[in-house]
């Protein structure tokens, strides 16, 4: 025994040696992570004190839920919450459509140059920042100067003030935000499409199906798995309106409609100095986040079979 | 096989034609107005005639935005940051793909050190913990606080270990027989073997680095040291830039406005991408589709 236990320490120590310089590569990326992102996390303790950055993380007072209660007694908090939500859904729902929507019109064309200059057109502004689209969009719907607006009143109805009206905002949010996308979303789909057998819509030719009916029986279930994991996946961002964009367009009088959770701790954090509330809020959000992202991707894994890694 | 279109099929075929063109348009129509508005006259952008052609063509807005210290300084605090950032990801992606891309057999603490950065894609500490370690290290108002925090892309990890489990297993354990350890292997065959996959990772992390504005606004504490987008967003959508023109020789600015002078900053901070964009388009279909539809 002794023999055979020396043995596997050997062999143990071996293989140590081994996989030594695996460890190695990984160790700077290992402490950048530690550094920039487990640290934050320690962070969080602040959401139950009074953090006077005077005194430190250890030296300020204690205050338990004091942030959560004082957050939700805030007249704008439900309203925040429900502009979040309510946008992040109406983008992921109205996203979806569009995108499989132009997969399948993109899917019945057969002049390849022509489907190939389509998506390299569409895909554009995915490439590009939302200051560069935020400052074109502040531009085109001005309601004085901007070819929008233009066009709107040139068909004789009044002007539409599409970033400063709280009916509106939403609205251009959620368009704006599917112009940018759904181009690119659709190479997902396209994928999929790809390893759909040729003979199944042969066949169904033969047997004399319609190309609305092929479309109907043989591509839309060849995308179904698909465009399950990919609603499913999109659970994890109920609560991810979508910061940039909205920070970008956001002006104090649509702050009603268009106000949303990361705009409100970007605002209460680091414009207000309120390190402990705004962290508050944020691990509220992030807790929220973490239990959606864990139940979408535990759901993609069991019905789509689905990882990551 | 070879079907007679019926004439229901044809209007519906002409009427996809017409549709994705129109779509195309759609999607392109905004940025070409822009590069309109900025290649014309004050004077005929404020009479609305601009619409996809330029009216009164003037280079005037480029050539005194380009003059603009501030603009020029914030373009190369964009251009170090590219070139820092981009190579530090690169380095990091390709060391920690690599481990992570063997088998549990073949590296015991693979899950141990997967689920150490999967846990930052499902939760983080936040902005203002984050704002605060990152003052604390030190690095606020340095370029840095732009190229460090970020420097290990999780997703992109992801497609750089699909691109290297694609190759060939014999080839690596070949290497090992041969006496290679990890590191040569690495460098004498997974990299090599692996330029495409890295070339789309490395245009991602380009037009990820150039196109970052928020870090650039909470990061930095004088506007001096703004990345480009990061300028762009203080310029054009505070609404502030009038006051800026004062000092430049008259004759130029009789040709400008704030709208010309805002579109032709917006065309140049989206140039380098819509220049890299073609390049971009060759790869990124494949990668995308390596690194997020497995079977």
């Amino acid at each position: 025994m002794v023999f055979l236990s020396s043995l596997g320490g050997e062999r143990l120590r071996s293989r140590f040696r081994l996989e030594l310089p695996l460890h190695m590569m990984l160790l700077p990326g290992v402490i950048i992570v530690f550094i920039y992102h487990y640290l934050p996390m320690g962070g969080i303790i602040m959401a139950f004190e009074n953090y006077v950055p005077t005194k430190g993380m250890f030296g300020s007072p204690w205050v338990g839920w004091d942030n959560f209660t004082y957050f939700f007694s805030l007249p704008d908090t439900h309203q925040v919450i429900r502009n979040t939500v309510v946008i992040a859904v109406l983008k992921i729902v109205f996203g979806l459509i569009v995108t499989i929507g132009m997969t399948l019109l993109l899917n019945e064309i057969s002049k390849v140059w022509f489907k190939r200059s389509v998506q390299t057109l569409v895909y554009i502004p995915h490439f590009l920042s939302w200051i560069i689209l935020g400052g074109i969009l502040i531009d085109m719907l001005s309601p004085s100067e901007g070819i929008v607006n233009k066009v709107i009143t040139g068909l004789g109805f009044g002007e539409i003030f599409f970033l400063g009206d709280n009916g509106w905002f939403p609205f251009t949010l959620v368009v704006s935000d599917i112009w940018k996308e759904f181009g690119f979303s659709t190479i997902v789909y396209l994928a999929a499409l790809t390893s759909i057998n040729p003979a199944l819509y042969e066949s169904a030719a033969i047997d004399g199906a319609s190309h609305w009916r092929r479309m109907l029986h043989i591509t839309l279930p060849g995308m179904l798995p698909i465009i399950v994991l990919m609603v499913t996946l999109s659970l994890g961002s109920v609560l991810n309106a979508g910061f940039e964009q909205v920070y970008v367009l956001l002006s104090p009088q649509v702050y009603e409609s268009g106000d949303i959770i990361d705009t409100m701790v970007y605002r209460m954090g680091l414009q207000q100095m309120q390190y402990s509330a705004a962290t508050a809020i944020g691990l509220f959000k992030s807790i929220t986040s973490f239990l959606l992202i864990g139940t979408s991707y535990w759901l993609a894994y069991r019905f789509a079979n689905y990882r990551i890694f | 096989m070879v079907e007679r279109a019926t004439w229901s099929r044809k209007l519906f075929l002409n009427f996809n034609y017409a549709l994705l063109a129109f779509i195309s348009f759609l999607c392109l129509f905004p940025i070409v107005q822009m590069i309109a508005i900025s290649f014309s006259s004050g004077t005929a952008v404020a009479s609305g005639r601009v619409t996809i052609f330029p009216v009164e063509f003037t280079t005037d807005a480029y050539r005194y935005v380009l003059r603009n210290k501030a603009f020029m300084d914030a373009v190369w605090v964009s251009v170090e940051r590219v070139l820092l950032g981009c190579s530090l990801q690169m380095l990091l992606l390709v060391l920690i793909a690599y481990p992570l891309s063997k088998e549990v057999s073949a590296f015991r603490h693979r899950t141990l050190y997967v689920w150490f950065f999967m846990i930052t894609i499902l939760f983080s500490g936040g902005l203002v913990p984050t704002y605060l370690v990152i003052k604390n290290t030190g690095l606020l108002d340095s370029i840095w606080a732009l190229v460090i925090p970020g420097a290990v892309p999780v997703f992109s990890v992801v497609l750089m270990l699909n691109f290297f489990r694609s190759l060939p297993k014999e080839m690596g354990e070949a290497a090992f027989i041969d006496g290679a350890g990890h590191w040569t292997t690495l460098i004498k065959i997974y990299i090599p073997l692996s330029k495409p996959g890295i070339a789309t990772l490395l245009l991602f992390s380009v037009v990820g680095h150039w196109n970052s504005w928020f870090d650039g606004i909470i990061y930095m504490n004088s506007p001096s040291n703004y990345p480009l987008q990061s300028y762009l967003q203080s310029i054009v959508l505070m609404k502030q830039d009038s006051s800026a023109l004062s000092v430049l020789d008259q004759s130029i600015l009789a040709n400008l406005s704030d709208r010309t002078l805002k579109s032709a900053q917006i065309g140049l901070g989206a140039f380098p991408i819509l220049l890299v964009y073609p390049f971009l388009q060759k790869y990124f279909m494949k990668g995308i589709v390596l690194g997020s539809v497995k079977e």
